[in-house]
C-alpha cells in the first residue's frame, strides 16, 4: 500500500494503480465530510505548508479544508504575501520553509516545471497545485473520481475536452491520466487553442462542437483563460461563443447520460450557458465535493509513503 | 503448525449465547445498535444482528467502523493497511452501542475505535462484544460479552475465519509465521 512516487508532480508519473488507489482512498475518505464532526486523527502533528504564488480560492481551499480534516496543521502562503516580493527566489523560499520541517508541500506557480524544480532542492514531498500550463494533477484525478461515481468503470468511456486546450493545465492532466485508465481523448477548439501536433499525445482532434460531442460519454469544458487572451488569438469572444459555447441546443446532439464537468472558475454564457451549467447533466459541484477527497487522499497516501519504514 | 480452537458448532454456540447476554443486560432490542470494526468484526455483528432478530423479531441498527485513520501506529506508516469505508446511518445519541470485533488482543484497537464512535455523537454506553478474548492488554480495556476466553503466549498468533470472509468458520492459533 503505497504509492510508486514520493512527489506529486503530475499524472505523467501516475501508474495505473496509482490512480486506483488514489481514487478508492478518495471514496473511503467523502464519508468524513459528511460528519456532524468532520475530522479524523490521522495525520494529527503533520505540517501541510500551501504556498500558492498565484490566485486560487477552490484549489487552495480544497488542499486547506483536506489537511483540517485529517488534523493536520495548514499554513497558507500567498505569493503576494511572501517574501517573493522582496526579491526572494523560488527554491531559497522553499529551501526557508522547508528548514521549519514542513511534512507536506503543496505549490502552485504561474511557471511550468515550478514545483519539479522545487523537488530537486526540497525533502519534503511536493504536490503540484499547478504548474503554468503543464500539469494540475490533483484536478485530472477529482474529475477520475467524479466521473468513475457515475459511470462505474472509467476504462473504454470516451471524453470531450473543449475549449482553451493550449493553456489548460487541466486539458494536460486529465489527457494523460484518462489515457493511463483506458479511456479515449478528444479535444475540440478553434485551432488558434488547439496546440499544433497534440495528436502526438494520442487524442483525436475536432473543431466542431456538435459534431465532436455526438458520442461522448463526457464533456469536459476548459475555461476561457481570460487573463490569457491578449495575444490575439481569438478575434473576440462572442465569436467564441457562437461556435464553442455548450448551449442545451448543442448539448441535444449528446447521449442522454453524457455528464459534463468543467474545473471552474466558470465564465457564464462564454464557454457553458448557464441552463446547462446548472442542468441535471452537470457535476460542477460534485467535482468541487470530491476535490476534498481526493486531496485527503493524496495527503494521507503521501505521508505514509514518507515515514515508509524499510522493515 | 496450527491448531483449531474452536469450529463451527463451537462458534455458532458463542453467537447464540452473547446475543442473549446482550438482550438481557439491555432489557431487549429496543434502544441497542450493533457497530462492528473492519473486517471481521463486521461478520461477527451481522451474526449477532441475524441472531438478535431470530429472539425478539428486532432488527436493530447496524453500523460498519473503518479504524485506520484513528491508529496509534499510523504515523510509524509501518504497516498501512487499505482504507475502507465507514458507515454509520444513524444517530448514536440514546443508544447502546455494542462494537463488536474478532480478537481482543492489546485493546488498541478498541480505544481507536471508541474514539472513532465519539466523532459522530454521544451514544448512551458503549459495551464491547468479542468472540475471542486472548489477553496480553496494553490500555485498560475489558470486553462485556467474550465467546471465549483463550490464554496465549504473546508470540503466537490467533486467527479468527469466518464463512463470509473466509469461505469456512473456525478459530485456530499457529506460530507466528515471520
Amino acid at each position: 500500500m503505497a504509492l510508486s512516487t514520493k512527489n506529486i508532480l503530475g499524472t505523467k508519473e501516475l501508474t495505473q494503480s496509482d490512480i486506483l488507489q488514489i481514487l478508492d482512498t478518495a471514496d473511503s475518505f467523502k464519508e468524513i465530510s459528511t460528519r456532524a464532526i468532520k475530522k479524523v486523527p490521522a495525520l494529527r502533528g503533520k505540517t501541510i505548508i500551501n504556498l500558492f504564488f498565484e490566485p486560487s480560492t477552490r484549489t487552495r481551499t480544497s488542499f486547506e479544508i483536506a489537511g483540517k480534516r485529517l488534523s493536520a496543521d495548514v499554513i497558507n502562503i500567498s505569493g503576494s504575501t511572501s517574501s517573493t516580493v522582496k526579491g526572494e527566489n523560488l527554491i531559497d523560499t522553499a529551501r526557508n520553509l522547508e528548514a521549519m520541517s514542513p511534512d507536506i508541500l503543496v505549490v502552485r506557480h504561474h511557471c511550468s516545471g515550478a514545483a519539479e524544480l522545487l523537488s530537486q532542492f526540497v525533502n519534503s514531498p511536493i504536490i503540484n497545485a499547478g504548474d503554468g500550463a503543464h500539469e494540475h494533477p490533483s484536478q485530472a484525478l477529482l474529475d477520475l473520481l467524479t466521473i468513475r461515481s457515475h459511470k462505474g468503470d472509467l476504462k473504454g468511456l470516451k471524453v470531450a475536452i473543449v475549449g482553451d486546450v493550449s493553456h489548460s493545465r487541466v486539458a494536460r492532466s486529465n489527457i494523460r491520466a484518462m489515457q493511463t485508465m483506458g479511456m479515449k481523448v478528444r479535444v475540440v477548439g478553434p485551432p488558434p487553442l488547439i496546440p499544433v501536433e497534440i495528436e502526438r499525445l494520442g487524442v483525436e482532434v475536432s473543431h466542431n462542437l456538435a459534431e465532436a460531442i455526438k458520442d461522448v460519454d463526457v464533456i469536459m469544458v476548459l475555461r476561457i483563460q481570460l487573463e490569457r487572451q491578449n495575444q490575439g488569438l481569438l478575434s473576440s469572444l462572442r465569436e467564441y461563443s457562437n461556435y464553442f459555447c455548450l448551449t442545451s441546443e448543442t448539448l441535444a446532439q449528446a447521449q442522454d447520460d453524457v455528464l459534463i464537468i468543467h474545473p471552474g472558475p466558470v465564465n457564464r454564457g462564454i464557454e457553458i450557458a448557464l441552463d446547462v451549467m446548472e442542468g441535471p447533466r452537470s457535476l460542477i459541484l460534485d467535482q468541487v465535493t470530491n476535490g476534498v477527497a481526493i486531496r485527503m487522499a493524496l495527503f494521507y497516501l503521501l505521508l505514509g509513503e514518507n515515514n515508509a519504514n524499510p522493515n | 503448525m496450527s491448531s483449531t480452537l474452536l469450529n463451527s458448532k463451537d462458534i455458532s454456540r458463542a453467537v447464540s449465547r452473547i446475543s442473549h447476554e446482550i438482550l438481557e443486560r439491555n432489557h431487549g432490542a429496543g434502544n441497542i445498535a450493533l457497530v462492528g470494526i473492519r473486517t471481521r468484526g463486521v461478520v461477527l455483528s451481522q451474526r449477532l444482528r441475524e441472531k438478535i432478530k431470530e429472539i425478539e423479531g428486532v432488527t436493530v441498527d447496524h453500523g460498519v467502523l473503518d479504524i485506520t485513520l484513528y491508529r496509534d501506529d499510523l504515523a510509524d506508516g509501518i504497516h498501512k493497511p487499505e482504507l475502507k469505508k465507514t458507515e454509520i446511518a444513524f444517530a448514536l445519541e440514546g443508544k447502546h452501542i455494542i462494537l463488536c470485533d474478532d480478537v481482543l488482543f492489546t485493546g488498541r484497537t478498541i480505544r481507536a475505535a471508541i474514539d472513532a464512535l465519539m466523532d459522530f455523537g454521544r451514544p448512551s454506553s458503549v459495551q464491547l462484544a468479542v468472540l475471542i478474548d486472548r489477553g496480553h492488554r496494553e490500555l485498560p480495556i475489558r470486553p462485556d460479552y467474550v465467546g471465549k476466553n483463550i490464554p496465549t503466549a504473546k508470540s503466537k498468533r490467533v486467527q479468527v475465519l469466518l464463512a463470509e470472509e473466509d469461505d469456512e468458520d473456525k478459530v485456530i492459533i499457529q506460530e507466528q509465521s515471520n
